[in-house]
């Protein structure tokens, strides 16, 4: 018997509507764990370099993490893995809800699609029975609607939906998949799923999920829960609301943005404004927020209510977290308002909310600039909030300028040409990142944009404070309980950490020191995407229940897998060298890792080559950022090693798919 | 008449602040696993949320009597103009439905507020608190268990006769079944 996971996977193949269950290996679960890790396994082993986004053969991979459905609080989240039409790289995306479980107790670790449904169908898993059913009644209908419309064709209200809208069926670069109250959105999987020809997975699951050794495991989770309650009862003092608490950015609580409004740039990714935020404006978008809001949520089991049911006027209720909150209202110049309003006709279309706001303020700066012209845009109203709404209907329905504009702000803009490119200017490998323009650079940062592999600096960051602070006795008082640290070096380099003078940014923390703070932080997303935990428990907030120490603990009394500090670091260091020769082997190289050119004013060429070569070195990677064959022995990926020297990767500096990339976008603005 | 204190536990449900996690099914079905904490499975639990997100409705409902067969009718609530599932807030282990019975076996579960513990699982696990344990003591007559007897028999008197009844307390006492 396996604990904490199921021990099997689904295989569908949609294009001859074959459906099996298989069991799994589990050494894969010791070497890999699960989630992010084996669905990167499979990748490597099933998807080779030549396989695009849109083919048949690459894969769409639904995982539940290593302990979704086990106790431990707040670990629910889905990491759905496959080939971005976007970047062209490997793209995993996850979303938290109440998918994941669902999918362990129906006795399944993974739902694994290949090839492509001739017609537009559904999947409904419930336990062992598992059916491919006609979904032409849900073309064109949004992601949410068609979640109530199935639960209530199978008299199922318990089943839970994971659904694309009009935008993943017309495969656009940035369509979502979503699930209720949350959504798997970065790199455009919705578009791949959409591509499959497959409108939704529903799950139903009555079975049982076993632990290893239980009451070691329950006395780890009460420790948690513990801790949960005292950081709810003491935020960290000197940093900003969102990151004094626990949980995802607790943006549905938190009513002043002044932070957000007055540092993140506004349209596409432009305009600062200092002073926004005045008592007038936080008196009006707090009265929004609270009428249009009708109650707190969270995902299944956790109770950090994240989430928020929202009710626009004149408009179907919705539900929302995090940063999307803002995406909109900025890019648009708008209002909370608007924000709250357009958010929910971009939920059930299924769109990134980082991505189509920023694609679409794009579009209207590309307008004003003369490079596309009214004729581009006919029928758009005159006002901000109306062209908005136009730009997103056209987007998910590739209707003219539309249909350009759906492939994001890099392969638009090489579309439109003349002179497009330079707008499309907040990209990194292809993909629009937060709006942020600011003038320092700050080496932990600049490492994290440059070398991560999931395109999203939340996804990587957390761990160690954004920034000093700015008095010794501060910075004492924030070591003093800083458990969740792996080495007691941390505090020191935190501690020596000014505002100004020797040991501030760009040139402290040094480029190692550097490499042990963006290590740190990485391996901690990593292991929390194979596990299926939050990240807004584990890996986003400072100082959070989960960590370096209790997490091997967890997974060995969970799983039953021999697992110590040592023995994870490890595991976690080999599914993230496996995430990069992946990447590798479709042609990333140093290149293709930069951050925006204009994210900082004040750059330091040197001191970036240093940083970056010092990294890659730390690493195990070579100067072009490929894992070296000392690397991939140590970690048992000889056989990455001898794909790699078949294929010629080490003597090849990257043609496929980057040699268009950056250079020329690079010198703008 | 004679009183006694007497504990009395209940579970304060504020649906209000429910937020729709789930993790009362999780732990109440973790709790009562064999051994404890061994497996769990929602689908067993003794507490479900009744939830239906889009229509605001969060009601956490805990599994009482099993019943032989359903109601002669059933009902519906609509409440400031949500409407509830039918039968939504029975605690009922019930022919109609799958709720409240074990996935497997069918058979019928039933909350026992955890007996043993210092409070139920669901409560403790539900730190936004919409389900808290309040405990209070009643004052309740103290019924002498002989007096019910003497009620009991001066109706069976009644009915009978004194004779019928020593007669058949007489022939009862000679019996094995009743020794």
């Amino acid at each position: 018997m396996r604990y904490g996971e199921t021990g099997y996977n689904l295989e569908i193949d949609l294009t001859r509507s074959n459906i099996e269950r298989v069991s799994t290996n589990p050494e894969d679960s010791q070497l890999y764990l699960g989630g992010l890790g084996t669905n990167a396994k499979i990748m490597w082993d099933r998807v080779p370099p030549e396989v695009e986004a849109f083919s048949p053969d690459n894969l769409l991979i639904f995982a539940a993490g290593l302990l979704c459905g086990t106790p431990a609080t707040g670990c629910n989240r889905t990491i759905v893995t496959t080939i971005s039409p976007q970047t062209q790289l490997l793209v995993f995306s996850m979303m938290g809800g109440f998918w994941a479980p669902e999918l362990k107790y129906a006795g399944y670790d993974k739902v694994i699609l290949r090839g492509k449904s001739p017609k537009l169908v559904y999947l409904w898993i419930k336990d062992d029975k598992v059916e491919i059913r006609d979904a032409s009644h849900l073309k064109g209908k949004g992601a949410i609607e068609t979640a109530e419309l199935i639960c209530q064709e199978l008299k199922e209200p318990k089943a839970q939906v994971a659904a694309i809208g009009m935008a993943g069926e017309n495969r656009v670069y940035f369509a979502s998949i979503e699930q209720g109250r949350s959504s798997a959105s970065r790199g455009g999987i919705g578009a791949v799923m959409g591509d499959k020809g497959v409108k939704a997975i529903v799950v139903r699951g009555t079975k049982d999920i076993h632990l290893s050794r239980p009451a070691e495991f329950m006395e780890l989770c009460n420790e948690a829960m513990d801790y949960i309650k005292f950081r709810n009862e003491n935020p960290i003092p000197g940093v900003m609301p969102i990151l004094a608490i626990l949980g995802s950015p607790q943006e549905m609580k938190i009513h002043d943005e002044k932070w957000h409004t007055e540092n993140f740039m506004w349209g596409n990714s432009r305009e600062r404004r200092k002073g926004f935020w005045t008592e007038e404006i936080a008196k009006d978008w707090t009265q929004t927020m609270e009428k249009m809001r009708t109650r707190l949520i969270s995902c299944y089991n956790c109770p950090m209510t994240c989430g928020a049911t929202i009710s626009p006027p004149g408009k179907p209720t919705y539900m929302m977290k995090c940063f999307s909150k803002l995406t909109y209202t900025m890019a648009a110049f708008s209002d909370l308002a608007f924000g709250l309003g357009i958010a929910q006709s971009a939920t059930e279309h299924g769109v990134d909310g980082f991505s189509a706001p920023q694609v679409m303020a794009f579009a209207l700066e590309l307008l004003e600039a003369g490079i596309l012209t009214k004729d581009d845009f006919p029928g758009m109203p005159e006002d901000s909030e109306g062209r908005f709404y136009w730009l997103l209907d056209h987007i998910v329905r590739r209707e003219g300028i539309g249909d350009v504009l759906a492939n994001g702000t890099y392969w638009a803009a090489r579309q439109i040409g003349n002179g497009a490119e330079k707008y499309a200017h907040n990209n990194i490998k292809k993909q629009e990142q937060l709006p942020l323009k600011l003038s320092m650079l700050n080496p932990i940062y600049f490492l994290m944009y440059a070398t991560g592999e999931k395109l999203n600096i939340t996804q990587i960051e957390g761990q160690f404070p954004q920034a000093p602070f700015p008095t010794r006795e501060e910075r004492e008082a924030f070591v003093k309980d800083w458990f969740q640290v792996p080495d007691e070096k941390f505090k020191q380099y935190f501690l020596d950490w000014e505002l100004r003078g020797e040991k501030s940014i760009p040139f402290y923390p040094t480029p190692e020191m550097c490499c042990d703070i963006v290590d740190w932080q990485e391996r901690m997303h990593y292991i929390d995407d194979a596990l299926g935990m939050c990240a807004g428990l584990s890996s986003f907030p400072l100082k959070p229940p989960y960590h370096i120490h209790n997490y091997p603990k967890l997974i060995s009394s969970g799983v039953g897998l021999d697992m110590d500090e040592a023995t994870l670091t490890e595991a976690a260091k080999r599914y993230r060298t496996l995430v990069r020769a992946i990447n590798t082997r479709r042609g990333m190289r140093r290149k293709d890792e930069k951050p925006p050119a204009n994210h900082w004013k004040k750059r330091f060429p040197e001191l970036e080559k240093e940083l970056l070569d010092t990294y890659y070195a730390f690493k195990g990677w070579n100067e072009q950022g490929i894992p070296t064959e000392e690397t991939l022995r140590d970690l048992g990926l000889d056989y990455v090693y001898e794909e790699f020297v078949k294929r010629g990767v080490y003597s090849d500096n990257g043609d496929t798919p980057s040699q268009a990339t950056p250079a020329v976008i690079d010198k703008e603005v | 008449m004679a009183t006694e204190k007497k504990i009395i536990k209940a579970i304060k449900i504020n649906a209000d602040l429910c937020n729709g996690c789930r993790a009362c099914e999780m732990i109440c079905s973790a709790f009562h696993s064999l051994p404890m904490y061994s497996s769990n499975n929602p689908a067993r639990a003794r507490i479900r949320v009744v939830r239906h997100p889009l229509e605001d409705i969060y009601v956490p409902v805990y599994a009482g009597e099993s019943v032989g067969a359903e109601c002669a009718g059933r009902d519906k609530y609509i409440i400031d103009g949500k409407e509830y599932d039918e039968c939504a807030f029975c605690r009922a282990s019930c022919p109609s439905r799958d709720d409240f019975k074990e996935p497997d076996s069918g058979l019928p579960l039933r909350c026992d507020m955890c007996e043993g513990e210092d409070e139920p699982m669901c409560v403790k696990w539900c730190i936004t608190d919409a389900l808290t344990l309040e405990e209070r003591e009643e004052e309740v007559e103290i019924v002498e268990p002989q007096e019910k007897l003497d009620i009991g028999l001066a109706s069976l008197v009644e009915t009978h006769g004194m004779q019928k009844i020593m007669d058949a307390v007489t022939r009862m006492s000679s019996l094995k079944d009743f020794k």
